[in-house]
């Protein structure tokens, strides 16, 4: 399978890939691990790829202002590689070893996955239950976009088409912190049927993010609540897992119909939670 | 529109005009006539395309050719040295890691990056590291078995030397 004909360019700078933006029908190129797949498929036919894989920094991971910064074109591997990240953020280096297989995480990147927005994609989970701001860039500037406004629908968000994503920015969680990604994997493609990503700070306060079940990742505020500032035990955890998915709309498909997704999310979040405990 | 690249390829340098539409595992087996590197799939899943780029295992049916621009890339023909097999290719011998063979270049580049990363893997390891490459003869055990025989071989010879 070979795309239909496109003009490739390979820019330095952010500031040129936001100009190449501005043509019509022009796609960034990051890992290409789900561009790629689309265009050899033909559901997808850019007539310009702009390949952001040559930008200097982009790659990055560092710690700025208590904040974790990763280049939005930090592939899967590099992030799950990292000491920074395993030291402050060990929910990124466990979550980032259940995406696709090797190769896949060798080359695909953190920002290309959120932009992507699959509905079944284990990041957008992660960001969510970090509490992570995403860093984009356009023609007006820089602005920050929190995790929980960034998911918008199905394969949707909230970017401009002029915007590229340059990083995640996740606030250092203060010691103490507990975290978990817990997924049940499509067991050929290995994304996620449903999975649960929960972060439990040091003073109670517990955030709860679900992927793969609704039209996008999501937090659940409903078993938030239910477990926020409560000793984690077997009441509080079926407390949340009861308040879990109110009012969600969850996914049906060939792989899962809507009553089966249900009950694996809140298994999943069940275990997380056990996990945290 | 035609793009230049460069790219190393099993230490020798080559230079080719190619579309931008052209897949590195087509460059490779129709430009360059490495057929060591097979296409199963060709939707990223099987892993028999796997090679390594800049050090890295890589599905290159899931790659650009210009994408590739200035990187260092191995391919099966380019792991033994000298004419002596790598421990990997011996290892699959030794053990009956293949039947068909179709599967192995790739199952064999893929090891050869997890045991860069892990030179003393646990069963574990292996099999996750594998997770991506499929063996329709469904081998595996002995595949596990190749990859432990290689790992074995290489932490001996590193004590030796
Ligand atoms: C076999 C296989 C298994 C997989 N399994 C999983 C899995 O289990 N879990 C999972 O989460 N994912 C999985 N994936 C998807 C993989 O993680 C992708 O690499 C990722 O979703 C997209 O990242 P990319 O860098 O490859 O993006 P690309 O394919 O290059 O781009 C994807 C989209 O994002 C846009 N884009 C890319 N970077 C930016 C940016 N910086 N700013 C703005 N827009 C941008 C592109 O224009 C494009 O529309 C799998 C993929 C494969 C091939």
């Amino acid at each position: 399978m070979i795309p239909a004909t496109f003009e490739y360019e390979k820019v330095t700078t952010v500031d040129e890939a936001i100009a190449a933006l501005s043509n019509d029908d022009t796609k960034i190129l990051a890992g290409g691990h789900s561009l790629i797949p689309a265009m050899k498929l033909r559901l997808n036919r850019p007539a310009k790829l702009v390949d952001i894989g040559g930008i200097r920094g982009l790659k990055d991971i560092k710690e700025e202002d208590g904040e974790i910064v990763i280049g939005a074109a930090a592939s899967h591997a590099d992030i799950m590689y990292h000491t920074l990240i395993r030291h402050h953020l060990p929910l990124f280096t466990e979550g980032a070893a259940m995406i696709g297989d090797m190769q896949v995480r060798n080359h695909g990147t953190i920002g290309g996955s959120l932009a992507h927005a699959d509905p079944a994609a284990d990041w957008p989970a992660m960001v969510l239950a970090a509490g992570a701001a995403i860093e984009v860039q356009g023609p007006n500037g820089r602005r920050r976009i929190p995790a929980t406004e960034f998911f918008t629908g199905l394969f949707s968000t909230a970017l401009e088409p002029n915007e590229i994503i340059t990083a995640v920015r996740i606030p250092v969680p203060a010691n103490g912190a507990k975290s978990t990604y817990q997924k049940f994997a499509q067991p050929a493609s290995r994304f996620a049927l449903a999975a649960c990503a929960v972060m439990r700070f040091a003073d109670g306060k517990t955030n709860i993010a679900f992927t793969g079940v609704g039209e996008n990742a999501f937090r659940d505020t409903g078993a938030e609540q239910a477990i926020t500032g409560k000793a984690i035990d077997e009441n509080t955890i079926n407390a949340a897992v009861n308040a879990a998915l109110e009012g969600v709309t969850v996914m049906s498909d060939h792989y899962a119909s809507e009553a089966y997704r249900k009950h694996l999310a809140k298994v999943y979040l069940k275990k997380a939670l056990m996990m945290v405990k | 529109m035609s793009t230049r690249i460069h790219v190393t390829v099993n230490g020798v340098e080559y230079s080719h005009f190619v579309e931008p539409r052209l897949l590195l595992v087509n460059y490779l087996r129709d430009v360059l006539r490495l057929t060591g590197t097979h296409v199963g799939c060709d939707t990223s899943s099987c892993g028999a395309c796997t090679i390594h780029v800049n050090g890295k295992a890589t599905k290159c049916c899931t790659m650009l050719a210009v994408q590739a621009d200035g990187c260092q890339i191995t391919t099966i023909e380019g792991l033994s040295h000298n004419g002596e097999l790598h421990p990997l290719q011996e290892g699959f011998n030794e053990c009956h890691g293949l039947q068909c063979g179709f599967c192995t270049p790739g199952m064999i580049m893929t090891a050869a990056d997890l045991l860069q990363h892990t030179p003393q893997p646990t069963e574990q390891d292996i099999r996750h590291a594998l997770e991506g490459n499929f063996c329709r003869c469904t081998g595996y055990h002995n595949i596990v078995k190749s990859v432990q025989y290689a790992a074995k071989k290489i932490s001996e010879a590193a004590v030796v030397h």
